[in-house]
This record gives C-alpha cells, structure tokens and sequence, in this order.
C-alpha cells in the first residue's frame, strides 16, 4: 500500500518535473523471451521482465504485460543486471599522459573535503565504451596522498554530473602507509610507516575533539565555537562510522596493520588492492572487512608469491569467506571489468561467485543493494541483454537499459570507425 | 631481388641449423588441436621429434619410451608469439644520441629474466624483443625462443629477419626530457623525418664513397696509395637496410606520421616489415594494403596519451578485414601473459572468426618475422612449439597448462602447483617448528 502510493507520487513528481514529452523511452517496457540471469536467486529460462518508471515492475515466467508496454523481443539473449565498477576513474581521466585531462588526484597529503564526483566530466569518452560493455554503475575514485577524499557513486548515463550521480559519497579513500619494495629491506621506511600511521590516527582524534567542542558549543552559547576546520570537518562522518574508509593496502604485513587501524579507530571499512590478500585470508575474513580487487592486469609482487597469485588471490578470499566485487582501476579500460573477474574464475574463483564481484557485492559493499546490483522486483531497471556469458571475451551487449531508459551505444569507437568506412 | 637475397639468407640459415636442433621429443594425445592454418583437428594427437612437428593427426603412433602428454579435454595451439617487447633485456632505450643504429639488443640480452617464465606463463614461445622508441632510428632488435634456463645464444632464432627500429611521434620528441642540458634534436614530428632523412641520404653517400673505392681498387689504373673510406658502424647498418639486408619495424602511432614513413622508405627503397602500435591504422588501409606493410599492435590499450586517443579496438579486425596482416602484441612484460585474452577480444570489437583472432598472434606474427615456415601454426616440418590451455584459449576463462618449445615442456601448471603445495607445506611446517621452540 504504502509502496503503492510512493510510486503514484513519484510518477507525480516525475511528470512535473521533467515533463514526460521529454523522456523518449516508453514509460512501460517488456523484455520479453530472454533467458534472464537475476544473480540473486535462481536462473530464469525465457521470462520476462517488466520495466515500469525506472523500476523492475515485475519479473518470472508468468508476468502478464500490460496493454500499454512497449514489447521488446529478447529471444535467444540472457538478461543480467548491469555491471558495478567497484573503483575507475570514469570521467575524471581522459589520456593519463596529459595532465590537464586529469583530475582524479589532489596535491597535499591529507584532502578529505575533495569530492571525485565534483570534477566529473559527463561528456568522457571512455563513459560510453564502459557503458556499451554492459557496466552501468562505477564508483569513482579521488587518489594521492594519504586521504584521497571522497569517492562517488554514477550511473554511466545522464546529461550533467548531477543527474550522473547516486551518491556523492560512499567512502573516504586513504592510502595507507606502505613501504614501497625497493625500500623494503631498509630500517627507516618501516619507522616512518609507523609515524605515519601516528598521524592518521592523532588526525581522527583531533577531529573527534572537534565534534564534540562543536556538539558542547551548539547545546551551550555560552561556550566558544570552534574555529571552522575543513580538514576536521570533513572526518566527522568518518570517525562516527556513517562514512567508511576506502583503504588502499596491499601486502600482507600492511593489511594486518590496516585491519588493526580500523579496529583500533572504530571505523567503517572497505579494502581496495589487497593483493598479498591470500597470505593473511583468515585474518581477513575475520575482521569482516569486504575487499575490492584491483586491475588483475598485474604482477606478483615478489617472484616467491608464484605467478598467478594476483589471478588466485580472488578465489582464495573467496573461499576464507571475504566478501568481495572487482574493479577495472581505470578509465580508458574500465569497459574490461567483466574479464578481471573471469580472470579470476580462470584461476579457482567459482563463476557465479565471479559475475556476483561484479553485480550484487559491489551492491552490498557500497550500500546500494536495496536498489541495484541484481534483477529483483522494485529495484532500479539497470538491466543488460547480452548474446552470451557477460564476462566472456567475445561476448557481444546487444541492449543496456539504465533506470528502464534504452541507452544508445554508439561511442568512440564507432563513431570513429564509421567515420573511416566511409574512405 | 631484396626479398630473393633474404629468403637465400633464410633458407642458408635453415640448412646450417636444422642439423643441428636441439629439440627433443614430445607427443601431445587427445586434445582439440587449432592448428590455426590447416583447420581443427578434435582428439588429435601432435608428435614432436628432434623439436620438429613429424605428424599431426588421431591415435598417432610414437617411438617406444617417447614422453607423452595427456591432453584430453585441453586446447592444443602452435606456441604464441609476440611481434613487439622488451623483455629479457638488461637496456631499451640508447638515448645518449637521437641515431643508434649501431647498437644492438643481442648484446644485452638477460637470459636470466624472469620475463621469460612470464612469457611462458602466457603461452608465448618466441618473442620479438626490441630497442626502445627513444630514438628516430633506434638500435637492431633480436628474435627469441622463450627457453628458460638456457643461455641467450641458445634462445636466438637464426631465421628470423634482421629487423631495425625507428620511432617516429611524441616517444623520440620528448626522449631527451630526461637529459640534462640542452633539449636534444629533434623535438617535432618535422625533426623525426627530417633526422631519419638526413642518415639515409649520408648512407647512400657512404655506400658510393665505397662502391668508388672498390671499383677503383680492381681497375688496373689504381692509384698505389688509394685510402679506403673510414668504417661507420651506424652507417653499416643503414646501408644493410638499404642493401634489403635488414627490415624496418617503425613505431608510430597517427596515420600522417605513418604515410610520411612509407615515403621515406619509397625515396631510399629500404623495406618496412611492420608498422609498431599504428593507433590509427584503419585510417589508412588502402596505403598500407597497396605497400604490403602489416602492423603489430594493441587490442585496445589507448588514450594513455594524445596520439593513442583515436586507437580504436575496431583497429585489428577492422584492418584484418581490409586484407592488412595484423599482429597482437605485448609491448609490456605484464601483457605478454594475456595476449590470448586480446586476441579474443577482436571477435567482439569487428567479428573475427576464432581462427582470424588466433592468427593475430601465431601465424601473422611469424609472417612478421620472416619465421613462418618454422612457426606459428601446427603443421609438420614447422617447429614443436606449443602452447596447451585448459578451455579454449580465446575464453575469458582459460588458464594457459603448458608451453612447450622444441618438443621441451618449459612451463607446466600442474608442476607448479605441485611445488608450490610442497613449499607451503614446508613453510607451515618451519612456522610450527618455530612456534614450539618460543
């Protein structure tokens, strides 16, 4: 009843606002006939999903479609949800080399009031190629430093930042303190790690100070108002546990500290890289800390961790139990984050698991799961049709659908090439 | 006549080395064997003797005690190759000077490079391994069998072409940035063309300066004390190109710089076997079909600067498809072990056929090469080089089980997990040992 009536008023509010002559997309659609993957629950041979106002309507074998419905024939593809970017730099990277294309990185080291989804630059190439490869969802990632600021939540569709994002924040990216490997067998780097992990949390104390000089100050007027701090400020909700860290970590010996930092400091946290992961996976698993996997476009870290450790280390934290999603760590090549996910299938992670780190865990880690990452009833229409498996390299996106509007996939590539066809 | 000398060249090296392999003997049983040129072969059997492919075919009998491979539900290919890297080297780029012919990666080469395993890793059996693209000409580049554990020489493929780099576009403009002082010359796509110019206009001058002083040295008129012109080594090599000696492979990347190189080459009649990374290759199809020139490029790796911004992944199929010879390469020792992956991925962007994307990176390479008639496909007489993937090797799902070279299995997965368990078992022994002791 009650959802009921928030439709009619947000179908109101949507009339009003935009003017429905404006949205060219028919307001009821059916696919119809696809086999349709949900991700969250069991598979479904040739059914139907019924999209009304943005949203799943309806989906199964036996859904009757209205009069109204604009009927799409999906027969012979498969229907999944579209994909999560659990880390790119969509939209704030256009050609990494050029620096004046380039506003994913902040000078300075600590920069919490910085915000990626400020510098979004809807009109991006690399927007559409991700998008045409059925990646609908990214979040993007602010870095240097040791805090980055904060990262955002888009939907790969939209005219201007603010109808792109879903989120202006989901986490506060910091990059802990690491050794770099050359320096590893040096004594020094290790005590400045260590100073340096000193001053992160001597900076969240400090911010908790200021809350609650500022909380006394507003119950009392007799007590002096603490100067404004945008440094400080920016923290309160990353030391309350509203807003959770994005840890950048990679070896093993830093994630033990990262999992005691978090633990010590009460805070939120989501892991990002961890590719010594698979060396302290119990450790992992038991701190309850969810990781989101870098490029596996990469090299072991050290020859003795064997060759494929960045290609098995997803499958081994997997199996201890860590709750996971993959990235494409990219802008120019985020359209690739279906295949570092088979990139791990190919090396223990089981296939479901693997089209899971890319759809519904990503949902879960980013808090975003009562309305993406999966084809349920009543979430947002992200849906991609598909000519074979999503995450197989020859795969082609025949349909993507973002908040139930068809999404039209000529890109950069296209343009170009039928540029020169014509030669 | 530049082509009959180097197929002379080629089948003179044939002659002396085939003698003398070092292969051993090898028979891969029961497994989907993509021959890549002669079709599939399901439940085929490959029988390798002496490292040379003696039949390829179903229940194949072999010589008693011969090592065999089950391949039963695997994928059997001609071993990967990669037209363009520069891995095992201990230097890429000379950028002391904007011209160094003379230089040549043979000699630093670093047979002890774990890049090797990599590349094995990855299904790769030979590897094009070149000079960096610091500098308009660059230094010789050298072709190698991924036979880790064995020395450089060992690793040097005799028949491959003789093959020169030259780096055209933003890599040779901004080289010297990284040297002190002065910015070197040249630092615009003017200068490049210019530079390569002036060194082939001062080759065929040195090559007359000689010409005359041969001559003049048979003629029953010379002079007594006749002096001969002084040795160039970078002028050598120049002239070896133009003699059809050795190939051009160019790195560029916009297809005006490109064309500008073909008529270079045209003005001094040296060839080009391949254009390096050509992001906008399919602008040009028609010049390059009607000169023969292949490319060896990146899938979709683009946009990391301002001329890799209109590399399209349409780019291989695209050109494959105009009737260009396209290879796949690496360019990177990370790459190297996923260019199967790349290769698939020109069944989407532009619709190869399976066959097509595997030609990108076996036969069309070897083409590249001068090496075709020893590698990169599956038919008797060529090399027993093979690469064995568990799924079929353009799925995204695949993981590389073998590599072999010469009939020798040089990588093997179920070797390595088998000695990984036994070292993580030791470790956690050592780790217990020591908890006791405390």
């Amino acid at each position: 009843m009650t959802r009921k009536t928030l439709t009619f008023f947000t179908v109101v509010v949507f009339c009003f606002s935009f003017g429905l002559s404006l949205d060219k997309s028919p307001n009821v659609i059916a696919i119809k006939g696809a086999k349709i993957i949900p991700v969250v629950g069991e598979d479904i041979e040739q059914g139907t999903i019924l999209i009304k106002d943005g949203k799943i309507e309806d989906i199964g074998q036996n859904v009757s479609i209205p009069q109204d419905a604009e009927v799409y024939d999906a027969q012979g593809l498969i229907a999944y949800p579209g994909m999560i970017d659990s880390y790119c730099y969509l939209g704030l990277q256009e050609i990494s080399a050029v620096s004046a294309t380039v506003d994913s990185r902040e000078t300075g080291q600590f920069n919490p009031q910085v915000k990626a989804v400020e510098a979004l630059w809807p009109d991006s190439m690399h927007i559409p190629i991700t998008m045409s490869n059925g990646i609908t969802t990214a979040v993007v990632v602010c870095t240097g430093g040791l805090i980055s600021g904060q990262v955002g939540m888009i939907r790969l569709a939209g005219w201007t930042p603010e109808e792109m994002v879903i989120r202006n924040s989901v986490a506060m990216h910091i990059q802990f303190p690491s050794v770099p490997r050359i320096r590893r067998r040096e004594s020094q780097p290790q005590e400045q790690t260590s100073k340096q992990i000193e001053e992160l949390k001597e900076l969240l104390n400090e911010v908790r100070y200021y809350q609650k000089r500022k909380q006394a100050a507003q119950k009392n007027s007799n007590l002096p108002l603490p100067g404004f701090d945008e440094k400080l400020e920016f923290l309160i909700p990353v030391v309350n546990g509203k807003l959770p860290v994005l840890i950048s970590v990679y070896a093993d010996k830093d994630i033990r500290a990262a999992i005691q930092f978090v633990k010590d400091e009460k805070l939120k946290a989501i892991f990002f890289g961890v590719t010594d992961g698979w060396k302290v996976a119990e450790e992992i698993k038991k701190s309850g800390i969810p990781v989101v996997f870098g490029s596996l476009y990469a090299m072991p870290s050290e020859w003795d961790n064997g060759y494929d450790a960045i290609y098995r280390n997803p499958g081994v934290l997997a199996k201890a139990g860590v709750k996971f999603s993959f990235s494409s760590q990219s802008a120019s090549l985020a359209k690739d984050l279906p295949y570092h996910a088979a990139k791990a299938a190919a090396f223990g992670l089981d296939k479901k698991e693997a089209l899971k780190g890319v759809t519904i865990y990503p949902a879960q880690i980013f808090g975003v799961d009562d309305s993406l990452g999966s084809l349920e009833k009543g979430k947002a229409a992200n849906i991609v049709l598909a000519d074979g498996d999503i995450l197989e390299l020859s795969t082609n996106i025949k349909r993507v659908f973002i908040d139930g509007k068809e999404m039209d996939l000529s890109n950069r590539y296209t343009q170009l090439l039928e540029k020169y066809k014509k030669r | 006549m530049n082509r009959k000398i180097i197929s002379l060249i080629v089948c003179l090296n044939l002659a002396v080395f085939s003698g003398i392999s070092s292969g051993q003997d090898l028979l891969i049983k029961n497994g989907t064997v993509l021959t890549v040129t002669q079709g599939t072969i399901l439940n085929g059997d490959v029988l390798i003797l002496n490292g040379i492919i003696e039949k390829i075919g179903k229940d194949l009998k072999a010589p008693e005690g011969i090592k065999i491979v089950d391949a039963a539900g695997k994928y059997v290919m001609p071993g990967i190759i990669d037209s363009h890297t520069h891995i095992a080297l201990s230097g890429t780029n000379e950028t002391g000077d904007a011209i160094t012919p003379e230089v040549n990666m043979r000699d630093v080469l670093h047979a002890e490079s774990p890049s090797i395993y990599t590349a094995l890793s990855g299904g790769v059996t030979m590897v094009h391994t070149m000079h960096g693209s610091g500098n308009p000409i660059g230094g010789e580049n050298i072709v190698l069998k991924m036979k880790w554990g064995k020395t450089s020489e060992e690793m040097i493929v005799p028949q491959a072409y003789r093959t020169l780099k030259f780096a055209l576009g933003e890599n040779p403009k901004r080289a010297s940035s990284f040297t002190i002082g002065t910015p070197r010359y040249p630092q615009s796509r003017m200068g490049v063309n210019a530079i390569i110019r002036r060194e082939f206009l001062k080759a065929k001058n040195y090559m007359e300066q000689w010409d005359r002083y041969l001559k003049a040295k048979k003629s029953k008129k010379a002079a007594k004390n006749i002096v001969p012109p002084r040795k160039d080594l970078q002028m050598e090599q120049l002239a070896d190109m133009i003699r059809g000696k050795m190939v051009a492979r160019c790195h560029s990347y916009r297809a005006d710089e490109t064309l500008e190189f073909i008529k270079l080459s045209k003005e001094f009649g040296f060839k080009i076997a391949c254009f390096e990374h050509v992001s906008e290759a399919f602008k040009i199809t028609k010049e390059l079909v009607e000169e023969g020139v292949g490319i060896s490029i990146f899938l979709d790796s683009w946009a990391y600067k301002v001329e890799a911004s209109e590399g399209i992944a349409y780019n291989a199929a695209y050109c494959t498809k105009k009737g260009v010879l396209v290879s796949i390469n690496s360019d990177s020792g990370e790459r190297i072990r996923r260019l199967f992956n790349d290769a698939a991925k020109s069944m989407k962007y532009g619709g190869l056929s399976a066959d097509e994307a595997l030609k990108l990176i076996t036969i069309n390479p070897a083409i590249q090469l001068g090496v075709e008639k020893i590698a990169g496909s599956l038919e008797v007489g060529k090399h027993g080089d093979v690469a064995i993937f568990n799924e079929h090797p353009l799925s995204a799902y695949t993981a590389c089980q073998m590599t072999v070279v010469e009939g020798e299995i040089y990588f093997d997965r179920a070797q390595y997990l088998k000695e990984r368990e036994e070292m993580e078992k030791k470790k956690k022994e050592e780790e217990k040992k020591k908890g006791e002791k405390k």
